[in-house]
This record gives structure tokens, C-alpha cells and sequence, in this order.
């Protein structure tokens, strides 16, 4: 029982498929975090499975920058969040549907 | 055949984790779950040879990212129960497995059309870390100064969006200012 490109595909398929399930119905946006970090990783493992069947590095270097991309979003969005949450008193996205200036 | 096993194994194990993150009501059940998942994903990396990113995946997902969480939860009140969207589920998960379907699809199409050139193969005798060291710091050298100053500007934004009274400077300070502040903190406190 060999394991192939296609079976790191398929995983990949459905990791991405619940990250999109969780970004689609959390209201709470700590959690729509969560969920964007297992869309990055699902595409993680693709990049990793398709570097090592072709035995080429690429694959692995663009993880990496996702993996930075990762970290600089949270950095950001998390202080966003504090900031919000001492105004407002809550972090869900109803409360952020109208714009006023 | 240990590949086989350890593959369904972990598998398993991170689809099962994944489901945990996004379906529970507790963000702290939550957090627990995705900080496995991302464990349980190196290994992926370890079992594809790509030792240096499941190191990088366990030092910085596990390491900084779930403490940074960790951290940003004792801001909000995350005892109380997450309340969710009331949507069609069918829409939601047809919509999901569509586009991951798609994801998929854009990443085989140069497989099936045999359109891939391996540009940077690995060096015979030389381990993952080296040659990931070669590539990096040759072919990838601008992209990786980009990204050093991205984390720079990131790691900026966030003390400047969550510090307190970053405008001010004690040493740039009167000893006049620094005492009425001081009196204000305290009328707060007594308040």
C-alpha cells in the first residue's frame, strides 16, 4: 500500500474543506481565526507533498513565506481585536456591519 | 507500509482535531484542538522528508502562534458560549467543498499536463536543512528580506494597537507630568 501525491491531496482537500465550513458559519472572530489558520495549513501539506513527489525545493519555500504570512496576520489582527473588544465589548461580526463615520 | 500506517494515523488524528476547532462551542476547547492539529500536521513534514518545516511548523504555529492566542483570550470573555450564524448548512458545505475542490484543481493541473520542471532538485548527500539553507539564501534572498521587514511592521503594529499609552515617554517627561499622572492612576484605582 504505497502512499501517493494523491492521498496528500485529498487530505489537503478536506482540511480545507472544514476550514471553510468553520470560516463560513463562526460569528465569533477569534474563532474565524482558527479557522483561517487550517485553510493555511491544509495548503501547507499540498506544497510540502507536491515538493517532495517532484524532489524539488520551491514547494517548501513558499510554506515557509505562508508560514510567515501566518504569523505577521495574527501579530496584527489580534491587537486589532483588543482594540475593538475595549470599545465595543464584544468581538462578533454583527456588530461590525455598519461603517459610520 | 509504516508510511501507510503513520499517514491514516495522523490522518485521522488532525481531521478529527480540525472537526473539534471549528464545530465546538468553548473557544478554550478550541484553541487546545488547533494547537494538536498543528502538532500532528509536522509530522506530515517529517514522514515528506521536509524536516526544517516541521521544526519551523512545531516552533512557530505551536510556539508563538497558540501563545499569542493564549494570551489574546485573557482579553476577551471566552467563558461564555459562542453563539453562531443561523445559514443553511447545505449552502455552507456545498460552498466549502467547492472551492477546496478547486484548490485542489489548480494545484494538479500542471501534474496532469506533466508541466512541471523541478528547477531547485535536492543535493545528493547533503541533508533537508542545507539545501533549503542554498536555495533560501540564493534564489529566495529578496522574498526572505521581504518578509523579515513584513514581520518587522507586523510586530510594530501590534504593540503600537494593543500597548497602553505608547505616545508617551516617561524619560521626555517633567517630574511635574509624571506626578500628576501618577495621582490620576491612583484616583482611578480608589474610584
Amino acid at each position: 500500500m504505497e502512499i501517493g501525491l494523491n492521498h496528500y491531496l485529498i487530505l489537503s482537500t478536506i482540511l480545507f474543506a472544514i476550514g471553510l465550513v468553520g470560516v463560513m458559519r463562526r460569528k465569533n472572530l477569534l474563532l474565524l481565526f482558527f479557522a483561517t489558520e487550517i485553510l493555511l495549513n491544509s495548503v501547507n501539506i499540498a506544497f510540502a507533498a507536491i515538493s517532495h513527489y517532484y524532489g524539488d525545493l520551491t514547494g517548501q519555500m513558499f510554506a515557509f513565506f505562508v508560514i510567515a504570512i501566518a504569523a505577521s496576520e495574527i501579530a496584527v489582527g489580534l491587537g486589532l481585536l483588543i482594540v475593538w473588544y475595549k470599545r465595543h465589548g464584544n468581538i462578533d461580526l454583527e456588530s461590525m456591519t455598519s461603517m459610520r463615520g | 507500509m509504516f508510511e501507510a500506517v503513520a499517514f491514516y494515523l495522523f490522518a485521522f488524528l488532525t481531521i478529527a482535531m480540525f472537526f473539534i476547532t471549528v464545530t465546538t462551542s468553548q473557544a478554550l476547547y478550541a484553541l487546545s484542538a488547533l494547537a494538536a492539529g498543528m502538532i500532528f500536521i509536522s509530522a506530515f513534514f517529517f514522514i515528506l522528508g521536509a524536516d526544517f518545516l516541521g521544526a519551523v511548523q512545531i516552533i512557530v504555529y505551536t510556539g508563538a502562534v497558540m501563545a499569542l492566542y493564549a494570551f489574546g483570550m485573557m482579553f476577551f470573555d471566552t467563558t461564555r458560549e459562542v453563539k453562531e450564524k443561523k445559514g443553511n448548512k447545505f449552502i455552507i458545505v456545498g460552498l466549502a467543498t467547492l472551492c477546496a475542490v478547486m484548490i485542489v484543481a489548480i494545484f494538479a493541473a500542471p501534474i496532469v499536463s506533466n508541466n512541471m520542471l523541478s528547477l531547485y532538485p535536492a543535493l545528493e548527500g547533503a541533508g533537508n536543512t542545507q539545501t533549503v539553507g542554498l536555495v533560501l539564501f540564493t534564489k529566495y534572498l529578496i522574498p526572505f528580506e521581504v518578509a523579515a521587514i513584513m514581520l518587522l511592521v507586523a510586530m510594530v503594529a501590534g504593540i503600537v494597537l494593543a500597548g497602553k499609552k505608547m505616545d508617551l515617554s516617561l524619560t521626555l517627561l517633567n517630574a511635574e507630568e509624571i506626578e500628576k499622572m501618577d495621582e490620576e492612576i491612583n484616583k482611578k484605582v480608589l474610584s
